[in-house]
Formats: C-alpha cells, structure tokens, sequence
C-alpha cells in the first residue's frame, strides 16, 4: 500500500492521467421533466391566444356593441347554444360540411394525379418542361372568380363545377413542389444510379421520387388547405343540387342568422385544418423515419 | 521527372500493356469547358491485384481521372480501359440513400446490376461481415457516425464483388483514429479480395501504408511527376507505420511532393 497523497479512489500507478470531476450524467428525472416541460411550452401559448381571443370577442359583443346591434357579433355561448348544440341546425351544418368536403376531397385527389404525372413528365425532358410549366403558371395565375361563369356554362352548376374550380385552385403547388424535389436530387446520387447504368424508370423509382417524398408531403399540405377554400369558392358560385357548407354561409347570412354564420365557418376551418393536419402527419410518417426536417422542426402548422 | 523506382517491384502489366481486369490509362488529357487542363497526358497501368495510389496537391486533377475510368466522365485525349461492369467506386462523401437502411443501402448496386434476391443479400451478409457493421443492418444513416457512413460505402462497392476498385479520398473528412482504423480495415479487405485498386489521398501515409506503388502530380495542369514502389511485404500490420521503410518510403513521397510546390 503506498502511502501518497493519492487519494484512495484515484488510480496512483497513473498519475499523468487526471480525472476531472465534472458532469454527473443526465438525472433520471431531468429527461421527463424535460419532455413535459416542451409539451407545455408547446400547448400554452396558443391556448393562451385563445383565451385572449374569446376575452375580445366578449368584450366587443357586450361593451363595445349595444344589444340591437349584438347580432354583428353573438357572444360564445349564443354560438354554441344555437350553432352547436342545437341538433337541427348543427346537424344542417354537418350535412353542408359533408357536401364540400366531398368536392374538397374528390378535387384534391384529382390535384394530386394530375399535378403528379405533369410534374413527372416535366422532369423527364426538358421540353416538356418548357412546353408545359408556362401553362401551368397560367392556370394559376388567371383569376379563378372570372373563370368562374364560364364554367358553369360548360359544366352545369353543380358537383362537376365545384369540383374543377377545387382542382384549378390546388393543382399548382403540386406540380411546382413536385417538381422542385424530383429535380433537387443530389448529384452524387445521380452518379451513383449513372455509374450502375440505371433507366430512366428506375432512377425515377429508386432516387427522384423518394428523394422528392419531402417536397412532395409539401405540396400536399399546401393543396389540401386550398383545396377546402375551392370547395367552399365552388359552393358560392354553383348553387345548385344540396348545398354545401360555402352556400349555407352565404344564406345564414342573408337571413342575419349569425349564431349559425359563426358556427358553419368555425367549422370550415376546423376542415381545412384536419384535412391540413392528415397530410401533415402522413407526411411524418412515410418521410420522418429518414427525413430532417421531422426531426428539427416540432411543429409546422 | 522524379523517377524513384525501387527495383523488383514494378507494375505487373504484360509487355503488350494487356490488362484483364485491371485499369489502364494511356495518355489521358482532359480539358474542361473553361479551358483549363486538369490531367496532362497520364498514363499508367493497375494490373489484377495491385493497389496503386495517386497523391498530389488539391486541384491536380486525381478526382477527374477516376470519375475517367468509372466512365462518368469523358476523356478529351487518350484512352482508359477499366471493366466498368465490375466496377466499385467510393466516394469522398458516402452518397447513401437516406430513405434505405444500412442492408438496403448494401443492397442497391446489386439491385441495379440485377442480381436475384437471394444472391444479393447472401453478398450484403458477407460485405456487412466484412466492413464490421453488424448490428447496424436497420439503421438509416442519419443514425451512423461518419466513419460507420463510410463503412456503408464501402460495403455497398464490395457486394458487386469488384475487379476494379476506386477510392476518391474516401477518409478525408474523418477524424485521424477512425481513419486509420479504416486503413487497417480497407487493407486487410484488400488483401483477401485483391482487385485492382485505385486510391486517390491528400494522406502520404495513408498512401503508402495501403499501395504498392505511389505515384505524386504536379498541381495542375497534373502531370505524374514521380512513381515510388512500395515493396513492403504483405499481409500488412498496423505496427507498419513504425517501421524505418515504411518511414523512408513516406519521405521519399513527401519530398517529390514537395517539390512540386516549389
């Protein structure tokens, strides 16, 4: 036993190696708590908006406007006796919502093929690209709302309208993201699918198109959104058969229901988030195993 | 011209410069677009078997006589002849598909070449054997260190079972340990499997440790300005980069480089 001023529990037969004391390790607690406390910072601030947000509305129906004038705003609890709780007439916003949502999804789906299959055929020659992509931006561009009677004219007022003017308004952003990510492949791994002699088809299948799963999910949540707001343009415009949710706001507010007004576009929104946050998660879920952004960002909508 | 050639060991090549499986470059320029030359009349033979490694300074053109020989890349002047059905080629960043896990990863020059299944995961088995990434079969690379990444790479170029294999700085962006555990691990690879091997390196020591011929170029326009054997004996031993040869080999590099720079 050598008697040094060694400590007992530091090694004498290596002096030249000193151990810092320093970083216990992560407590067991601290991860937990960790989590617990992201969740919380992630939930609060909106709620608390929210709570702002309804202390304002309060505040304007009961001290800004007086009581003949309190139909511009009904306080929160009229909406929700009225528009909510009511069983006839929420039930009459359900079936309105069910209707535009019907076009909301039809459009998107046909968005989703045909925005595809061009950006597809886009980045597989060049002159498809330039043949097509101008005509694209066209589309975008022209203003939807003086479209809007001729297609009626050429396709009646009712489901298939709807539906077009849904595609019309969602389509771009398919293509243009969809585009975006089969063209941004690293080159390096063009080079590898070069150097093994790959076809066009398979360099599309084994590279462009899961490379491109990122920027696709995009376009996706993109078009989604915008595809609620062309069901519900499509529902102002093309009365006729049942009508949607776009349709009853309109009529909730010609007859100065706005209890009923109040709840129906509460719930548009409520659709267009959903179908936004559907996307949003499949797009974790196909992409987040591998992708970055997943990982780095906790919340994006 | 520098010529340092050790006697014995020179290139194996046939007389009438007959390469089966290996690489051969006869006078090989390239000029860009820009007009600047990159490689200036580069010849040179990597017979069946033989490691050969090219140092020089950045921007003499070693990359661009690889991306010649795997073809993805056209020769202005001069010919290559490589068996580019054969051919594995690490890169200097390991290009993995992020959405494949390490197998799958393995996997895919043999699914480009058109193996069937069975085959090409009996080979994704002995590569991941191999380049010691057992365990790591369902890991996406964002899960792996950089040097595990590389490993992948490499796995990948071995599972076609290559004639000819080129190497494009493949651990210049690790750290020195990693780097030369790799070493270790390529030159023992490379001693069981003996393709013609073709490695381009910032590293003197990394060059000579794992060749049996150095050959150093001139910043660019690059031109080959000294060819050094390396005629230690092989299987190799780590305890290799002790020994008084393998110390003046590394010399005799690391002066033919530096009088390029003067």
């Amino acid at each position: 036993m050598t008697t040094l001023a060694n400590p007992p529990e530091v090694k004498s037969e290596a002096p030249s190696v000193v151990i810092v004391p320093g970083d216990p390790g992560p407590r067991p607690m601290s991860q937990a708590r960790h989590r617990l406390r992201k969740a919380v910072s992630l939930v609060v601030p909106p709620f608390f908006v929210l709570a702002v947000i309804i202390g304002f509305w309060y505040f304007m129906s009961y001290v800004v406007l007086d009581a003949e004038r309190r139909f511009l705003l009904p306080p929160p609890q009229q909406v929700l006796e009225t528009g909510f709780l009511n069983w006839q007439n929420f039930s009459q916003i359900l079936i309105g919502l069910w209707i535009s949502a019907r076009v909301a999804f039809v459009g998107l789906g046909i968005s989703i093929v045909l925005g595809m299959s061009f950006a597809i055929a886009m980045s597989q020659a060049r002159w498809v690209e330039r043949s097509f992509y101008p005509w694209a931006v066209i589309v975008q561009t022209v203003p939807i709302l003086a479209l809007v009677p001729l297609i009626g004219f050429w396709f009646q007022y009712g489901f298939t309208s709807r539906t077009i003017v849904c595609v019309m308004i969602s389509l771009f952003p398919i293509i243009t993201n969809t585009l975006f990510g089969l063209k941004s492949v690293d080159r390096g791994h063009h080079d590898l699918f070069t150097l093994h002699r790959a076809g066009r088809f398979r360099r599309l299948w084994k590279l462009q198109l899961p490379a491109a799963l990122p920027a696709i999910f995009t376009g996706f949540r993109i078009a989604a959104g915008l595809s609620v707001i062309g069901a519900i343009v499509g529902d102002f415009f093309f009365q006729q058969g049942q009508a949607g949710i776009g349709r009853m706001i309109d009529n909730y507010t010609e007859s100065l229901q706005s209890q009923q007004l109040f709840a129906a576009v509460i719930m548009a929104v409520l659709l267009g988030l959903s179908i936004f946050w559907a996307f949003g998660l499949l797009g974790r879920l196909v992409v987040g195993s591998w992708h970055e952004s997943a990982h780095h960002v906790e919340d994006d909508s | 011209m520098v010529s340092v050639k050790a006697s014995g060991l020179g290139p194996s090549v046939g007389a009438n410069g007959e390469t089966p499986s290996g690489i051969l470059f006869d006078r090989v320029t390239k000029t860009f677009k820009d007009g600047t030359v990159a490689v200036e009349e580069f010849s040179t033979a990597v017979a069946p078997g033989e490691f050969v490694a090219i140092v020089g300074p950045s921007g003499c053109g070693k990359s661009t006589l690889l991306r010649i020989a795997s073809g993805l890349t056209a020769a202005t002047s001069g010919s290559v002849r490589a068996d580019q059905d054969s051919l594995g080629y690490v890169f200097q960043d390991p290009t993995l598909l992020p959405w494949r896990t390490t197998l799958r990863n393995i996997e895919l020059f043999a699914e480009l070449h058109d193996l069937p299944k069975e085959e090409r995961r009996r080979r994704a088995a002995d590569a991941i054997v191999l380049t010691g990434l057992e365990g790591f079969e369902t890991h996406r690379p964002r899960a792996l260190s950089g040097g595990m990444r590389m490993r992948v790479s490499l796995a990948r170029s071995l599972a076609l079972q290559p004639n000819v294999f080129l190497f494009d700085e493949p651990f210049g962006a690790l750290d020195e340990i990693t780097r030369e555990r790799l070493n270790g691990e390529l030159l023992r690879i490379f001693e069981q499997q003996r393709f013609a091997g073709l490695l381009v390196t910032h590293s003197v020591s990394e060059a000579v440790y794992l060749s049996d011929r150095v050959l150093v170029m001139s910043p660019r326009p690059g031109r080959v300005v000294a060819e050094v054997a390396v005629p230690l004996e092989r299987p190799r031993r780590d305890s290799l980069r002790f020994d008084p040869e393998f110390v003046r080999l590394t010399r005799t590099v690391s002066d033919a480089l530096r009088q390029e720079y003067q």
